[in-house]
């Protein structure tokens, strides 16, 4: 008996390593632009959000490893969690990177102290695949830094099962009937921009009036709140754990996935929309091939492989227009005029409001 | 007979003071030099004089780092004198079942106290069985940090103290019951000053990392403490006010060495010599 499960196993290894072969020998991706293959052997480091590409998990497309079959440039991968801890990354110049992938207002912040350079998008072939309304955006009106990646809104996330009716208004982040069962952001920004959506605040304000209004906003809601949360978000309104949450748009339909039971809607006031876009910083020392990566970013195939494993929206016109693809239509990653038209971009605030909110932010929690 | 210090001695130290001097020494002025600057560079006191924004962290940082120091000498030191009356084979097994939950990571462990205490988690369910559930969980509690703290650092406060214990002289215990001695006073005039040095090498080893624990506080108490540790991390992290942030470490060193003089006190050096962190 032994000896059988010794052969079998020898017999699966094999065909494993075997079937491993094959797929590493033919690639089936097509591509549209040329590779050329001058920079075969250099590094290329890229730097990008935790799960923010398709990496070959679950049967999808590993679009570093096949960038690395194509042009035989070695990409050296790691992932960051915040705009902030990338800009601290880049501002203390202790590391050097070839490719980030940051959020508006941090563009902005970037290219406003130098951190970022320019690089002629219209070279790239594959630019011509991305819609009209992701370019000539407010932090990089000229399209002379950037490259849309993906696109998603913040909205209000509730359990069917422990919310009456369908709400429509951040109002119910006050509403005491949910005391205890209310979680909203763990970061100064996201959770301030929901009070300010609600008092129907520019975002972007510098007026300190405007914030000590906000700041007493959250501090009534501190006693309904159950915690505030960033990630953990997905093990609580999965499990039922917490009826109502303010987060983003991607991430629900990964949390709806789990439990059926979630709802999504975009309250009536407005919300916050961001950008997270392609850059290539000052210091980057593989500029060539950063812009190959950009242009294979932009690949029809590539960046469907990513729209579906991500969740988010993707402002490449061959990915929406695609019949395969499976978000195509979908409401919350896409949602119509008359409810974008009513979104923010958060923008860079000056480092003495940044300073003050921050302070408030403190204050609220030892309150 | 004094020991002549040889050539060998000398450059055997040498990388050992290298190395505390790259990461200990500079460092520590780093630290300085930050907290009395400004954004600039500048000689400031600025992000020192904020720090009475933060009296209320500070305090409440010590004040759960005592109660979960508390708590582990509690449950620590009789589960020490216990372990250390058994036989070797026993203790050996009994260590073992000490450390282990240290072979994971600190932030896996507190991970799944969120799960357990989380309102739909496995606690609260097995409590409403019996018609004890909350309706709330035990999550996003001052409580819940403080049981986090104690978790995580039991260990730490378990042996030293076990180590002490395990090396006491049986001869002395047996002394004191000849002389008459009842069981209480054997155990606070004999084996408690006997076994000091290890609980305040324990006490140490909890205090300090309770004291500027972040990822604790934030997991378990649902973002809404705000210690010491989370201030600093928010500082560097999302804020990027390094002056600030130095200054807090600053004032965060200074309590640490000012509770380690405290508890140095209680002990003399030359026991209490290779404990001491």
């Amino acid at each position: 008996m032994k000896r059988f499960a010794a052969v079998f196993l020898c017999v699966v290894f094999v065909g494993l390593s075997l079937f491993g072969c094959g797929k590493n020998e033919t690639s089936t991706l097509q591509v549209e632009a040329e590779y050329p293959r001058d920079y075969e052997g250099t590094v290329l480091n890229v730097y990008n959000w935790g799960q923010y590409i398709s990496d070959g998990s679950e049967g999808s497309l590993n679009v570093n490893k096949e960038f690395e079959k194509l042009t035989g440039i070695h990409v050296n991968y790691s992932e960051y969690d915040s705009n902030e801890s990338l800009y601290t990354k880049l501002k203390s110049g202790g590391a050097a990177y070839d490719i980030i992938i940051p959020s508006d207002y941090m563009i902005a912040r970037l290219i406003a102290e130098g951190l970022l350079q320019k690089f002629d998008v219209t070279a790239l072939s594959n630019y011509k695949y991305i819609a009209d309304e992701f370019k000539d955006l407010y932090f990089d009106p000229m399209n002379e830094y950037s490259v849309p990646y993906q696109f998603c809104y913040v909205g209000l996330i509730y359990n069917t099962t422990m919310v009456e009716g369908s709400p429509d208004s951040w109002g119910i982040m006050w509403d005491k009937k949910y005391a205890g069962n209310i979680l909203n952001f763990n970061n100064s920004r996201d959770a301030f921009g929901v009070a300010q959506y609600y008092l129907q605040q520019d975002v972007n304000t510098n007026n300190k009036a405007d914030w000590d209004a906000a700041f007493e906003k959250l501090k009534e809601q501190k006693p309904l709140i159950q915690s505030y949360v960033m990630d953990e978000v997905f093990n609580k309104m999965e499990g039922g754990n917490a009826a109502i949450a303010p987060y983003y748009s991607g991430d629900f339909v990964t949390m709806h996935d789990v439990n059926p039971d979630l709802a999504f809607v975009y309250p009536k006031e407005g919300s916050n929309a961001s950008v997270d876009s392609v850059c290539i910083p000052a210091s980057a020392g593989n500029v060539e091939a950063a812009k190959l990566y950009i242009n294979f970013l932009m690949e029809p195939e590539v960046a469907l492989a990513n729209a579906e494993a991500i969740y988010y929206g993707s402002p490449h016109t061959a990915v929406t227009s695609n019949p395969d693809y499976s978000l195509q239509g979908n409401e919350v990653i896409y949602p119509p005029e008359e409810i974008t038209s009513k979104m923010q971009y958060f923008q860079n605030l000056d480092p003495e409001t940044l300073a003050y909110i921050n302070n408030l932010w403190n204050q609220l929690k030892i309150s | 007979m004094k020991k002549k210090t040889s050539f060998f001695a000398r450059t055997a130290v040498a990388p050992h003071m290298v190395w505390a001097v790259v990461f200990i020494v500079i460092p520590l002025f780093a630290v300085i030099y930050y907290a009395f600057t400004d954004a600039q560079g500048r000689f400031s006191l600025e992000s020192i004089l904020q720090l009475r924004d933060y009296i209320p962290t500070i305090g409440l940082s010590l004040w759960f780092g005592l109660l979960s120091t508390a708590i582990c000498f509690i449950l620590a030191y009789p589960f020490a004198y216990f372990l250390s009356q058994k036989k070797d084979s026993q203790q050996k097994t009994l260590i073992m079942l000490v450390m282990l939950p240290m072979w994971m990571n600190l932030l896996i462990r507190t991970y799944s106290w969120m799960l357990i205490l989380e309102r739909n988690g496995i606690l609260n369910k097995l409590l409403t069985l019996i018609g004890l559930g909350t309706p709330n969980g035990f999550l996003n509690t001052g409580g819940a940090v403080v049981l986090g703290m104690v978790y995580n650092y039991l260990p730490y406060m378990i042996l030293p103290i076990y180590s002490v214990m395990s090396k006491l002289d049986n001869n002395v215990i047996q002394a004191a019951q000849d002389l008459g001695g009842n069981r209480f006073n054997v155990l606070t005039r004999v084996i408690f000053p006997l076994s000091l040095p290890g609980v305040v090498s324990g006490i140490t080893m909890v205090f300090v990392p309770s004291v500027s624990t972040f990822y604790i506080s934030q997991k378990l108490g649902g973002g809404s403490f705000l210690l010491i540790g989370d201030a600093i991390e928010s500082q560097f992290q999302s804020v990027n006010n390094f002056n600030l942030g130095a200054s807090l470490s600053l004032i965060l060193m200074i309590l640490i060495l000012i509770s380690m003089a405290i508890m140095n006190r209680f002990t003399d050096d030359d026991d209490a010599g290779g404990l001491i962190v």
